[in-house]
């Protein structure tokens, strides 16, 4: 059971290429714009049309390209939340919804009960440019489920959104699909977004889908840096391997991990927030100079450049909190740290 | 005063502007889905009769209605009647000319549509026939109804091609615009100002209609999502 996808479809710049399977959970397919997440779930919900491969869904074959076999999108019974969510300008509320309930019998009754359920009975007769965002939002969720989805597909729900009503927004979606009990996929840049609503993410980088690992797993354990990227990492340098060491040519420095280090690592990564300031004695202590201050709205961001590094080096970048900041300023050479499992090692 | 070139003229261009209607709507939206080439090259070809002379339209069709020609002698013999020199010959003539202006505006209209609408409406198991006409059709209305008035207003002034392919008797073929001619050639003055007069009331009335649509349509794309 759940849904089953292996795709390819060429795109204009790169082929994407997509192998997935999500049982009756959340997953993330996290990737930077234009990477292929929203060409993805088209092709899921039968909009386009992949160029060869395999979906499936609880069992039933929705394309096949060695079979023959391309459902169209009326028949995949696949639920699509769209970016601007598409309610129809010309129906009202009520007409949004009754519209998608598939038999004709009771068809009033049933959207009675979903703008019940969804407290849309006020506006039931207004039109979609008289709504609200969240007005409109629970509409369009409304409107997906009365067509009895099998799958929801979620193309970055909160894209065009200030912050505040983003937050809002996200809470009520999530608490509306938790009575859904199939495969949820969420597609989005966001991190943190992912992070609050799904177990597992699958990484999209150019069109190639990575292994789905849970989320704890991809902000621990990032395996590739386009992952550690989407994870909110900021620093990156190419390393040699050493046994539990690795030699970071740019920076002119050896790193120990606390572990062996996989001969075919090529990169390390260190969150900003993993920079600490050195006491004493710690393991993998870098002596360096500040390069520039900038000053964030709740943290403090120090570039580094460390002593007897290469004149084109990636700066060390670190954040922290303002008062902590603080009591260091006006020094201009500082001795940090990065703690052994703190180090992401990337392929 | 004798009312049947008014009534002749109405008829005419109500039948053709119906007829066009569906021609226009049935290639603004198979066109728009072509390759960029292909789409290129119908476009030119179908918008052609727009700033060809009515007299060149006029003379290509003879070329396939006329008796004398293989389309037209094969009608005449099957079923006994001639294409030309009737008064719905005219018909031939205004769908021909008139159809670009609904063809491009209904093509201009579709391409503003939104298409994710449509892609919900699949989604939710609606068919393609209703999503056509109860969504993409109501969110292209103010356009498609402006091409209609415009291809009807076309119809109503074609002079060219109707007066090669349906000709001049009166009672019978004639029209508002060949009557004007006719007139002037027989140099009855108050005759032919008073059939301009009328012919020049119609086209303000339609001229005027074609501009509150497109107002009405710039007010509703004004009135987008007020919170985005």
């Amino acid at each position: 059971m759940g849904l089953i996808v292996d795709i390819r479809k060429k795109l204009g710049g790169f082929t994407l290429n997509v192998q997935l399977e999500a049982g009756n959970e959340y997953l993330a397919l996290l990737g930077a714009s234009g990477c292929g997440k929203s060409v993805t779930l088209k092709c899921i919900a039968g909009i386009l049309k992949p160029d060869a491969g395999h979906i499936e869904l609880d069992g039933t074959v929705l394309f096949d390209s060695a079979r023959h076999i391309n459902l169209p999108p009326q028949k995949r019974q696949v639920g699509y939340l769209f970016q601007q969510y598409a309610l129809f300008p010309n129906m009202t509320v009520r007409e949004n919804i009754s519209v998608a309930v598939r038999e004709k019998e009771g068809r009033e009754e049933t959207a009675d009960a979903y703008l019940r359920r969804f407290r849309l009975t006020d506006v039931e007769h207004q039109r979609p440019r008289q709504l609200s965002g969240g007005q409109s939002q629970r509409t369009a969720l409304a409107r997906m489920l009365a067509a009895k989805p099998k799958a929801i597909l979620l193309d970055e729900p909160f894209s065009a959104l200030d912050s505040y009503l983003k937050y809002q927004l996200e809470m009520e979606l999530s608490d509306t699909l938790k009575a859904f009990s199939g495969p949820v996929l969420w597609v989005s840049h966001d991190r943190g977004e992912v992070w609050r609503n799904c177990a597992c993410v699958c990484v999209i980088d150019h069109g190639r889908s990575e292994k789905v690992v849970s989320m704890q797993e991809l902000f621990r354990a990032p395996v590739t840096a386009s992952a550690a990227q989407l994870s909110g990492c900021k620093n990156y340098v190419t390393i040699v391997p050493q046994g539990d060491r690795i030699q970071i040519p740019a920076w002119n420095a050896v790193l120990f991990c606390g572990q062996t280090v996989p001969p075919d690592c090529t990169g390390a990564g260190i969150r900003s927030h993993h920079v600490h300031f050195a006491e004493g004695t710690e393991e993998n202590r870098l002596t360096c100079s500040v390069e520039r201050v900038i000053d964030d709205v709740f943290e403090t961001i120090v570039l580094l450049k460390i002593d007897g590094s290469a004149p084109d080096a990636p700066f060390l970048r670190m954040e922290l909190p303002k008062e902590v900041w603080n009591a260091k300023q006006g020094q201009t050479s500082l001795t940090v740290t990065v703690s052994p499992q703190d180090i992401l090692l990337l392929k | 005063m004798d009312w049947y070139p008014l009534y002749n003229s109405l008829r005419i261009a109500a039948i053709s502007t119906v007829a066009v209607f569906f021609l226009g709507l049935f290639f603004a939206y198979y066109i728009a889905k072509l390759p960029r080439l292909v789409k290129g090259v119908l476009d030119v070809v179908l918008t052609l009769p727009l700033v060809l002379p009515p007299t060149v339209v006029g003379w290509l069709l003879l070329l396939v209605l006329g008796p004398k020609h293989p389309f037209g002698a094969w009608v005449l013999e099957t079923f006994g009647t001639k294409l030309v020199m009737t008064w719905w010959s005219a018909i031939f003539a205004t769908i021909v000319v008139s159809f670009p202006l609904m063809y491009r505006t209904a093509r201009g209209a579709f391409e503003s549509f939104d298409n994710a609408l449509s892609d919900a409406g699949q989604t939710l198991g609606l068919s393609n026939t209703y999503i056509f006409w109860r969504i993409r059709m109501p969110y292209c209305r103010s356009g498609i109804l402006a091409g209609m008035v415009l291809a009807f207003a076309r119809a109503l002034g074609e002079y060219g091609a109707t007066s090669m392919v349906a000709g001049y008797t009166p009672g019978r073929t004639a029209t508002i615009s060949t009557t004007v001619y006719q007139l002037w050639r027989t140099n009855d003055d108050a005759g032919a100002m008073k059939w301009v007069l009328v012919n020049i009331a119609i086209s303000a009335v339609f001229l005027l209609t074609v501009n509150l649509l497109e107002s009405r349509e710039r007010q509703a794309k004004k009135g987008g999502a007020a919170w985005v």
